[in-house]
């Protein structure tokens, strides 16, 4: 079984494939150091007995007011960047692969009831998505956050589900448009199938490629999207860390010259959706048939 | 306008089930009496499809409430800040679709030059740098460092009847340029990507293997026969992506602390003044609605195959 997997086609192409190691080395590294950041951290920066506000502003260590403590400095709390970061890649990973399953699962579902069955159902769906699409997910979930009065990460997690499951949906509805013309569902048809076994076992499976590209394109904008939204402000509570959040809090700082406060965590985010980014290039080329063609 | 109607319910609903408005207007420490008071004086005590009728007529004369906290019409303290948003996103809107197309027709008609890797280098960034980020990194790289822009506001305005315009004065001019860039960064990098791809395809068709074989100077080729079927797609697709750069618009403003609309939202949400927030919506929905109309139309007279009944 092992063997079969490492000699299959996929193994093989991603072994070969540079930036699509280096992007799911890094994503690895990554989730490794959320998962593990009670241990990995320095301190734990929401714990308030070891955070002193006398170490509030510090500099990078290896600058002339840092400390060998605080490898990255602190922020105004006196929590340091290099722990906080951690905490926060949790926070933002948690966000995006909650988000990115529930939201294709939805997207799924609705997806292939209209493409399946068509008519007014098919009709009504796709035109709340096109509305929806039409306000962009961005906007709509600064908008239901706005509205929600008490904010925590599922609320997030939430908001950003009801305006995202509509690129899903719209993937899943053509693909299933498409496999549900061929000769094998008639087939299941005629040999007296239940609809639900036939969309299950039958058009989900030919279905699915897309969703998987599309899933790993999703998390990172998700990903952004969650930074964006603590950002505004919107987004998970202060008490929560969160990436997006350590990001507005250092803005007031830069004109005071502490730029560590912005820099780490904002290069930390570029990095982890770069990483997300080489790694769905390399998955949208192996999952597309057609570019495996041209090629 | 059923879509309008349906954005209006919802609203509706949210906010009436949502929180207590009664407690934010009486504030913490009124009695009892007080609250009943102003629960009469808001018509809040009525059966909620009376307030949304209510509501509905309101909403069609214009009329959407006043603020819970400034006690001004909730559409006149939106409206005086259109303005500016709407000054910035066109100024967005202007550097993305020029900057864009320009480089993405540099890009298809040299792919393997110098410039053109730097160029898909740095759209591979713009994608890839969420956008308030990237505004935080402008104000830490021109504001902060090298001091040549202002980091936020935006500056000395003129006051023209019921527009107020920062286009006309220096110091607004140079307010603009950090909060435009960020707006536009994104967008750039997708109209650069859209314009490149269609451009790659539509070069290698046969028609314009006619024209460079008619002897055609290469800007005629390039700008009046390629392009121009190059521009449909990319024209359709920045007005459908309009909802975007408004949510865009929010962050940008809140970075650079610009007097917008999407400012103000922000500011209503923490001080949970839901007729603004309300108003912002419909307003926004009915932008977005207004303009996905006017694109199907373009689309329409731009490509002569399609038809509408």
């Amino acid at each position: 079984m092992i063997k079969n997997i490492l000699q299959s086609n996929l193994v093989y192409s991603f072994v070969r494939d540079i930036s699509a190691m280096t992007g799911a080395l890094l994503l690895v590294i990554f989730i490794f150091c959320a998962l593990f950041a009670h241990i990995l951290a320095p301190m734990d920066p929401y714990e308030l007995t070891t955070v002193e506000l006398s170490n509030s502003l510090m500099a990078p260590a290896w600058m002339e007011t840092g400390s060998l403590s605080f490898p990255l400095g602190t922020d105004d709390q006196g929590r340091g960047i290099l722990s906080t970061i951690m905490f926060g890649l949790r926070t933002s990973l948690m966000v995006g692969f909650s988000v990115v399953v529930i939201s294709s699962i939805l997207g799924i579902i609705f997806g292939m009831l209209g493409g399946f069955y068509g008519g007014i159902l098919d009709a009504f769906i796709m035109r709340t998505a096109d509305t929806v699409f039409a306000f962009s997910t961005t906007l709509l979930a600064i908008l239901l956050l706005g509205i929600f009065q008490s904010r925590n990460i599922w609320t997030v997690v939430f908001a950003i589900c009801i305006a995202g499951w509509v690129k899903y949906a719209r993937t899943i509805r053509g693909s299933v448009l498409e496999v549900k013309e061929n000769a094998y569902i008639t087939a299941a048809k005629a040999s007296g199938a239940k609809d639900f076994r036939i969309l299950f076992r039958h058009v989900l499976p030919n279905a699915l490629p897309p969703v998987f590209v599309l899933m790993a394109v999703d998390l990172a904008v998700v990903i952004m999207l969650e930074a964006t939204l603590s950002f505004l402000g919107v987004g998970v509570p202060i008490t929560e860390p969160s990436l997006g959040m350590m990001i507005s809090i250092g803005k007031n700082y830069i004109y005071a010259g502490m730029w560590w406060m912005v820099l780490f965590p904002g290069m930390t985010l570029i990095l982890l959706v770069v990483a997300i980014n080489l790694f769905s290039d390399w998955l949208r080329d192996e999952m597309n048939p057609r570019l495996a063609l041209r090629s | 306008m059923v879509v309008l109607l349906a954005v209006s319910f919802i609203c509706f609903l949210i906010f009436r089930f949502t929180g207590d408005p009664v407690l934010m207007l009486a504030g913490k420490y009124a009695t009892q009496q007080e609250r009943e008071q102003v629960r009469i004086a808001y018509g809040l005590d009525r059966p909620f499809y009376v307030q949304y009728a209510h509501f509905l007529g309101n909403a069609l004369k214009g009329n959407f409430g006043k603020s819970y906290i400034s006690q001004v019409d909730a559409l006149d303290t939106i409206l005086e800040r259109f303005p500016a948003t709407f000054e910035l996103a066109l100024t967005a809107i202007f550097i993305s679709l020029s900057a864009g197309v320009l480089l993405g027709v540099v890009v298809s008609i040299k792919p393997k030059s110098l410039v053109s890797r730097l160029i898909m280098a740095g759209s591979l960034g713009g994608i890839s740098i969420p956008t308030f980020l990237m505004g935080i990194l402008w104000v830490m790289l021109f504001a902060v460092y090298l001091e040549w822009l202002p980091p936020f506001g935006r500056g000395d305005t003129v006051q023209i009847g019921p527009w107020r315009t920062g286009f006309l004065t220096l110091d607004g001019l140079k307010h603009i340029i950090m909060p435009a860039l960020t707006l536009a960064g994104y967008q750039l990098a997708v109209i650069l990507r859209l314009t490149r791809a269609g451009m790659r395809e539509v070069l290698s068709e046969e028609y314009i293997k006619t024209a460079w074989s008619k002897g055609l100077s290469s800007f005629t080729v390039i700008v009046k026969h390629a392009l121009r079927n190059v521009l449909i797609p990319v024209v359709t697709i920045a007005g459908l992506s309009f909802g975007e750069l408004i949510a865009f618009s929010i962050v940008t403003e809140s970075i650079f602390q610009w007097p917008g609309m999407g400012n103000l939202l922000l500011v209503s949400i923490f001080e949970t003044d839901h007729p603004v927030i309300v108003t912002y919506i419909m307003m926004a929905a009915f932008i977005i609605l207004a303009i996905n109309i006017l694109v199907d139309l373009l689309y329409a007279w731009l490509n002569p195959k399609i038809q509408y009944n």
